[in-house]
């Protein structure tokens, strides 16, 4: 095998890993998108088999439709879902910058010897189940639970809140379970930047915290980007945590994929959702591939 | 500084033009007071005390470590003094914090601000301080010219060299017209050459807009062509202050004279005074110099020294005149370096250098390895170190 042949095997494994595990199964429920739902097993027709030959092929490609498009855009549920993720994915991601940056800089400001302890901090959460800790939350927020027996105990309200089950406990959720997502990007652009700059800023002039708006938030713009698409991006389709947490009120596209694909059991409607949902992201994820590769570039 | 009052007088007429320090109604521009920085345990500066005055070029030299880099930043205010004071143009500067005081610095690694263009990182000072945007403009366009950098201005710092990085450093730094400008090791990243040429234009620079300069240094030759006065550094602590030619030709301490240039030091004892004539008698055999006789006494131990290119080298054999240190020795090692010869001579276990100036082409050389020869020091040549 030559040299160049070699390299192209190379770089051939990770395309066909990418074919296999991502582009296959994506056409296959791209397909089933655009199925027509059926008592059958599977649930949808048509199938395509092997036996059917170009003629059967031809017939059956023609039975596919936009149909299950068609019933989502009539259909204000599923338009609320994706406003409603939407707008949670914002809002989640606006409190974890307000969070996160503060800590990122105060853990890139420690002493030095500090900074790996305070970065496992962050990281530690990770060592538990995400189940078990948004299971958890439901214990800290539900009517009887610790939250409300700490209020009232200090005579702080009179009644049980409640906050299980609304939107709010889907955005302390969110918040809770992103935040290292948010932080350690944030941290990895503040710990790297030169603290003598800040130092030449205040030389020429400039106070503090003028100069954590004109040279630090600046200098850090690639570490907020990452972060917020790192949020945004899975926040948008979270499952469990509105699951769990949103009761029946808040309804996510995450979740109402998960009712139709198990519940109501219409693949095909169910598919189209993922379809959308995809599309949806494919934006943010191609904007944050093409900031991360420009800063690639000024780094060289 | 207690070197010889003849001595430093007469150095101190080569640049009398200049010489506030010795008009005793001048006022300093900086005055370091009994300042102490202290890191825990570990003292950087120790009662200090310092007077810069105006337009003067002054140099801070010493080794890393010795305490320099420290005071200057203490005069920028990112340190605060442990004990002492430190004064500007009359005014003490505790708790000024840095970005009200009229000072600037250029940075050791130049501390540009990555994302902003030349021209905004030269602007940066002026808008700090709420200069109109015309104003701003000119003086912009006026400093990229001062450094010639015009073409230049729209780049970012990440794409130019480290010489234009430096100029564009040099113009952000000046473009405010600091009382004092600070440079931290302003030339350490440049190469050679590059670093000869700008040393010269920073003296031009300095004098023709006629401001005070503060250079923090570890590299002698700079001070030594920059300098209109040197502080040598020393565990934090000044060893000498003194224009280059007294730094170089009457240092004070052996710490001094052996930081500065090469130089040979002979430990040895008073032997004898004798009106202005001092002898010291050494391992080397007896030296005498003139010496103003009040500051020793007989029997005390002390140092002669001279600079290798003041000692004359002769072959044992050759005749030569009286009245100078005379000593025989064999040639160990001869150094060539193009427009020097550097002869290293042993006597009695010690290494002694020669410098001879290859004044024409070296066809022969007239004296060669392990040959005998003689040194010859006159005994104006001749340095007498107590401490």
């Amino acid at each position: 095998m030559s040299e160049r042949q070699a390299r192209r095997t190379i770089i051939l494994v990770p395309y066909l890993w990418l074919a296999v595990f991502f582009l296959v199964p994506f056409a296959i429920v791209a397909k089933m998108s655009l199925s027509q739902v059926a008592t059958a097993i599977p649930p949808y027709v048509p199938v395509f088999g092997l036996d059917d030959g170009p003629a059967g092929w031809l017939a059956k490609a023609r039975e596919l439709s936009l149909d299950n498009y068609g019933v989502i855009a009539s259909d204000r549920l599923y338009i609320d879902a994706f406003l409603t993720s939407i707008r949670i994915a914002a809002t989640g991601t606006l409190i974890l910058l307000v969070i996160g940056y503060p800590m990122a800089h105060a853990m890139a400001r420690a002493p030095e010897n500090w900074r790996p302890l305070l970065v496992m901090a962050v990281i530690l959460p990770f060592w538990t189940s995400f189940l078990i800790r948004v299971y958890a939350w439901i214990g800290i927020l539900k009517p009887e639970g610790l939250l409300n027996e700490l209020l009232l105990g200090l005579g702080l309200i009179g009644a049980p809140l409640q906050i299980a089950n609304t939107e709010t406990a889907v955005l302390i959720g969110v918040v809770y379970s992103y935040l290292p997502f948010m932080v350690l990007p944030l941290y990895a652009s503040l710990e790297r930047m030169d603290r003598t700059l800040l130092e030449a800023a205040a030389d020429l002039g400039c106070p503090p915290w003028k100069a954590f708006w004109r040279i630090t938030v600046p200098l850090s713009l690639p570490g907020i980007v990452a972060g917020c698409f790192l949020c945004f991006i899975p926040i948008t389709g979270e499952v469990v945590i509105p699951d769990l947490l949103g009761g029946s009120d808040t309804l996510m596209i995450g979740k109402t994929l998960w009712t139709e694909f198990f519940s109501n059991r219409d693949w095909p409607v169910a598919s189209a959702v993922a379809v959308l949902l995809l599309v949806l992201l494919v934006g943010p994820i191609v904007l944050y591939q093409r900031q991360q590769a420009r800063q690639l570039e000024a780094a060289r | 500084m207690s070197d010889t009052p003849k001595t430093t007088a007469a150095l101190g007429a080569v640049r009398s033009a200049f010489a506030p320090w010795n008009d005793p109604a001048a006022k300093p521009l900086v005055v370091f007071d009994g300042v102490t920085k202290r890191y825990g345990a570990e003292t950087a500066v120790n009662d200090l005390s310092l007077a810069v005055y105006e337009r003067e070029f002054f140099a801070l030299l010493g080794p890393s470590g010795c305490g320099k880099s420290t005071l200057m930043r203490m005069l920028a205010g990112f340190e605060t003094p442990t004990a002492g004071r430190v004064v500007l143009a009359g005014e003490d500067l505790a708790g000024v914090p840095p970005h009200l005081r009229p000072t600037n610095m250029m940075f050791q690694s130049y501390a540009l601000f990555p994302h902003m263009t030349v021209e905004k990182n030269i602007a940066f000072g002026l808008q700090m301080e709420g200069v109109a945007k015309a104003e701003i403009h000119d003086r912009v366009a006026a400093a990229l010219k001062l450094v010639k950098l015009e073409a230049l201005a729209s780049r970012k710092p990440h794409q130019l060299s480290g010489g234009q990085r430096q100029r564009v450093a040099l113009a952000r730094a000046l473009i405010k017209r600091p009382k004092v400008l600070l440079l931290d090791e302003p030339l350490g990243a440049l190469d050679r050459k590059l670093r000869e040429e700008t040393q010269f234009e920073l003296v031009a620079l300095q004098e023709r807009l006629g401001l005070t300069f503060i250079i923090v240094t570890h590299d002698q030759d700079e001070a030594m062509s920059m300098a209109t006065r040197i502080a040598v550094m020393d565990k934090g602590r000044i060893a000498q202050v003194g224009t280059p030619p007294v730094i170089y030709e009457a240092p004070a301490t052996r710490y001094v004279a052996d930081f500065i240039g090469d130089i040979n030091i002979v430990e040895g004892k008073v032997a004898a005074i004798d009106g202005r004539r001092v002898t010291i008698s050494t391992a080397l055999g007896d030296m005498a110099l003139p010496e103003a006789a009040d500051s020793i006494a007989i029997g005390q131990e002390v140092a002669v020294a001279w600079r290798p290119e003041k000692t004359r080298i002769v072959r044992a054999d050759e005749p030569v005149a009286g009245g100078q240190t005379m000593i025989e020795g064999a040639v160990h090692d001869i150094g060539y370096l193009g427009d020097w010869t550097t002869y290293v001579v042993e006597v009695a276990g010690q290494r002694l250098r020669a410098a001879v100036a290859n004044a024409s082409r070296l066809v022969e050389r007239p004296i060669s390895w392990d040959e005998r020869v003689r040194l010859c020091v006159a005994p104006e040549s001749l340095l007498l170190l107590t401490r």
